[in-house]
């Protein structure tokens, strides 16, 4: 491939692979994310390329393997094309009959359709599915119409067009005005405005400046930024070059964490493929800009995240947060200048150059534009990541795109902004999401992260769990949150086994004050959220597990017990069978109880006693009542009864 | 050249642009509590002791004296409630791992620190990081250094290095804020271990 040397070059280029392309051909898209490959993907891909040549096939359709498509529920997901025929949960046992009947015969595979929950209907199209429909996907769209290594591929959809309009027909100041105009916040957790951290290291003297991506996404439960590397990478270097031109820099990093190996090498490859286009390196389109990127693979740590500690990594020191009372975009990477912005941000700039910044600020709310790229995960039916305008509410999101609370269970909270985020509760639904929005009702945006609880959630529980994880990625520099944290995780511990006292609450709130004001770091200072917004919320679990030793949502191990309802036992053996610590005394005829010494609490038998006993019951904060007298345990039928 | 003027304490104090505040107070006599800075190196923040109240531009803040640069203008408080509230729970953390360490002792006293408010779990080192940074910044040694991260974090001597440099230096001991036998302690140990490496 010779280097585009011009933005008329490149428009030319375009012009002959749309040329070259059949838009009546068929093809067959597979999404081949991380979560599809989790779930066969790469076995659905092997049968169809098999299954195609087989049935000599394999000259008249493409097969295009992409990126995530989002649903990832319901993954691995084919889409055949010009028709659009979506398929979900597709195996590779399922290729010959899609090759069969929807290739050869024009048909449909009903089975593998998306069932319609309102109309009790099967739905063909990818865009009339519910998870997909209320959804705006401006940044994600894209994923499913390329193969995230090919660059005519990403050509074709409109790819480098920004850089090319950037670079050969706006100046510098001109790039970043749209971008400052378009008021795009980053994406990454504090939702500091884009275009002033630019203006900021544009007007810093020093002439070494540096670009840099945070994809060091470490959220539990989060993956955007992840599904976007793998996806589409070169809408992001596109974005990151756009950025270097406004800002003036030569020199951009990928900080990309090393569990993510899919998007590291998609990544290189489009790096090297831009490289070889001229989109990368020297005199970029001709006109005059250079600029080279590289790429640093993380070690591991939560707080490289944070942006002092990954600039210290990326200069090859242990990743700690630094003092930070001078900005990075002002004295960052080598004390330099240095403009970091999230992944998802950068994928949101070539959009604002293309399109421009009153079309890229008609979505979203008055302070926070644009769309926002969500991972829907736990108690949800429609697990998957979800683009949507600013300002949606809460339960429009889980709801009419997550399909609700599966097993009819009622929802509870929505724990957003991974870990140093917050719970919000069920009255707080019609909470309209954005930057300030969330953080008022003591949660935040953080990256996106949206992790569903149902009932049966302890909120106790939760703030232990993601205080545990923040334990456990603090670096340890600071006393606030290295040993504040390691006492208020004691505490915790100590709550949901039953063993709270009085004074705990209080404690904990002094622990959070010290480090939500003496901490280091944004790490250490947003700490105490999980802690304070299930405090704010759900007071009342707290003062039940100290007081009354009762776990309300029946969830803290060590605070339940089980008990065989001896009016409902049929004696059927079956939880007897199942209890792994052989804690279930009975035998044939004979009511079962459990001996509370040997039970483990893991709940075998509650979920195996059949509905139509429901002999097995879970209770806290009371005792178990007696077991009845051996004697008393036969159970005798009604009909012997009666003789 | 560059003279800044701010207030600390209701004090008028004098200081060069490029000092922080903690520098600034020292050189008027003004006492801040510090657990992990010292003259000779670079500001670490970590203990977050010497956590003062500064305002500018009407708003006020939290902030760590040995990192926060001066401006002019800045109204620095150094003994506020929460200032005094924060100083004494961190006074309490660390009591909970050096209980016995006469300098955490002394500013418990201070502050009202109640060594027992924590359960004990007594490590002797509040990762202060002396030693280690001493090593790195002054000696250019690097003999001592962390390990681990978070809760797990310790102070390591690296045997090889420590073997060579260590017995004729000695510098680092004096430094540590709770014991400076823990120091030896780690330090035997790791030329223990290169002892046996030696003569393998």
């Amino acid at each position: 491939m010779p280097q585009i040397k011009t933005p008329a070059e490149l428009e030319t280029l375009r012009s002959e692979i749309l040329a070259s392309r059949d838009p009546d051909k068929p093809c067959i898209t597979l999404c081949s994310g991380s979560a599809c490959h989790a779930s066969g993907s790469s076995d659905v891909a092997e049968s169809l390329e098999q299954e195609l040549e087989k049935q000599g096939l394999n000259q008249e359709v493409d097969i295009r393997r992409t990126g995530c498509h989002g649903f990832c529920e319901r993954g691995p997901i084919i889409v055949i094309f010009p028709q659009k025929i979506c398929y979900l949960q597709v195996t590779a046992e399922d290729v010959p009959e899609i090759i069969t009947k929807t290739i050869k015969e024009q048909g449909i595979v009903h089975r593998l359709l998306c069932d319609d929950p309102d109309m009790g209907d099967k739905i063909v199209h990818e865009s009339e599915i519910p998870f997909y429909k209320h959804q705006t996907r401006l940044i994600f769209g894209s994923n499913a119409k390329i193969d995230p290594t090919s660059m005519e591929d990403y050509l074709a959809i409109g790819g480098y067009s920004a850089l090319a309009k950037a670079l050969g027909q706006m100046s510098d100041t001109e790039v970043l005005e749209e971008v400052k105009r378009s008021n795009l916040r980053g994406r990454g957790g504090g939702g500091f405005p884009a275009g002033r951290k630019w203006e900021g290291s544009r007007n810093a003297p020093d002439k070494t400046k540096y670009v840099i991506v945070n994809a060091d996404e470490g959220d539990p439960g989060a993956y955007m930024d992840r599904s976007l590397l793998e996806g589409n990478p070169h809408s992001i270097l596109e974005g990151l070059t756009i950025g270097a031109y406004a800002v003036g820099s030569h020199e951009g990093y990928v900080y990309v964490r090393q569990e993510y190996p899919l998007a590291v090498e998609n990544l290189n490859i489009a790096i090297k493929t831009a490289e070889e286009y001229g989109f990368l390196g020297k005199n970029i389109l001709g006109t005059g800009f250079d600029f080279e990127v590289k790429v640093h693979q993380g070690a591991g740590a939560f707080v490289c995240g944070e942006s002092t500690a990954l600039m210290t990594a990326l200069e090859g020191r242990v990743g700690e947060p630094r003092p930070k009372y001078i900005r990075s975009n002002i004295k960052g990477l080598w004390d330099r200048p240095s403009v970091l912005n999230n992944v998802e941000t950068w994928a949101n700039v070539p959009l604002i150059i293309n399109r421009g910044a009153d079309w890229f600020s008609q979505y979203g709310t008055e302070k926070s534009k644009g769309t926002k790229i969500f991972s829907l995960v736990g108690k949800i039916v429609n697990t998957g990541l979800v683009e949507v305008p600013m300002g949606m509410t809460l339960k429009d999101i889980i709801f009419k795109i997550g399909g609700g609370i599966p097993n009819g269970k009622q929802f509870k909270a929505v724990q957003t902004g991974g870990p140093s985020g917050g719970c919000i509760p069920e009255s707080l639904l019609d909470l309209e999401v954005g930057f300030d929005e969330l953080t008022k009702a003591g949660s935040m945006m953080g990256s996106g992260g949206m992790i569903v609880m149902d009932e049966d959630t302890c909120m106790v529980d939760v703030a232990r769990y993601f205080i545990e994880f923040l334990t456990d990625e603090s670096c340890g520099k600071c006393v606030p949150c290295r040993e504040g944290l390691r006492q208020m995780l004691k505490i915790l511990n100590r709550i949901t086994k039953g063993r709270g006292r009085e004074g705990d609450i209080e404690l904990l709130e002094e622990l959070s004050e010290t480090a939500m004001e003496a901490a280091l770091c944004a790490l250490g200072k947003s700490a105490p959220n999980p802690f304070l917004s299930t405090l704010r919320y759900f007071r009342e679990e707290y003062e039940a597990h100290i007081r009354d030793k009762r776990c309300p949502a029946l969830a803290c191990r060590e605070m339940i017990s089980f008990y065989i309802d001896p009016d409902k036992c049929r004696a059927c053996m079956i939880c007897m069978r199942k209890c792994p610590a052989g804690a279930v005394i009975g035998a044939k005829k004979t009511i079962h109880v459990i001996d509370q010494e040997k039970c483990t609490r893991c709940g075998t038998c509650f979920e195996v006693c059949p509905s139509r006993f429901s002999a097995v019951a879970k209770i806290s904060g009371e005792p178990v009542p007696a077991d009845l007298p051996r004697d008393q345990r036969t159970i005798i039928k009604k009909r012997q009864k009666n003789e | 050249m560059n003279e800044i003027l701010l207030h600390i304490d209701h004090r008028e104090v004098k200081a060069r642009q490029g000092m922080t505040v903690l520098e600034a107070a020292i050189s008027a006599d003004i006492v801040i509590p510090t657990l992990c800075h010292h003259e000779k190196l670079e500001p670490y923040g970590g203990c977050r002791l010497c956590t003062v109240e500064v305002a500018s531009n009407g708003r006020s803040k939290l902030v760590a004296a040995c990192v926060y640069p001066v401006e002019e203008n800045l109204v620095v408080r150094t003994r506020t409630d929460k200032v005094d509230r924060i100083r004494k729970m961190i006074l309490e953390l660390l009591l909970a791992h050096a209980p016995d360490a006469f300098d955490l002792q002394q500013l418990a006293k201070e502050y009202g620190a109640d060594k027992n408010r924590f359960e004990k779990e007594t490590s002797f080192c509040i990762h202060c990081g002396l030693c280690v940074r001493y090593c790195a910044e002054v000696k250019q040694k690097h003999a001592v250094g962390f390990v681990d991260r978070g809760t797990h974090k310790e102070i390591s001597f690296v045997p090889s290095i420590a073997a060579e440099e260590c017995w004729q230096c000695r510098e680092c001991f004096p430094l540590c804020p709770t014991e400076a036998l823990q120091a030896a302690y780690v330090l035997s140990t790791a030329l223990f271990a290169g002892n046996i490496k030696k003569e393998e």
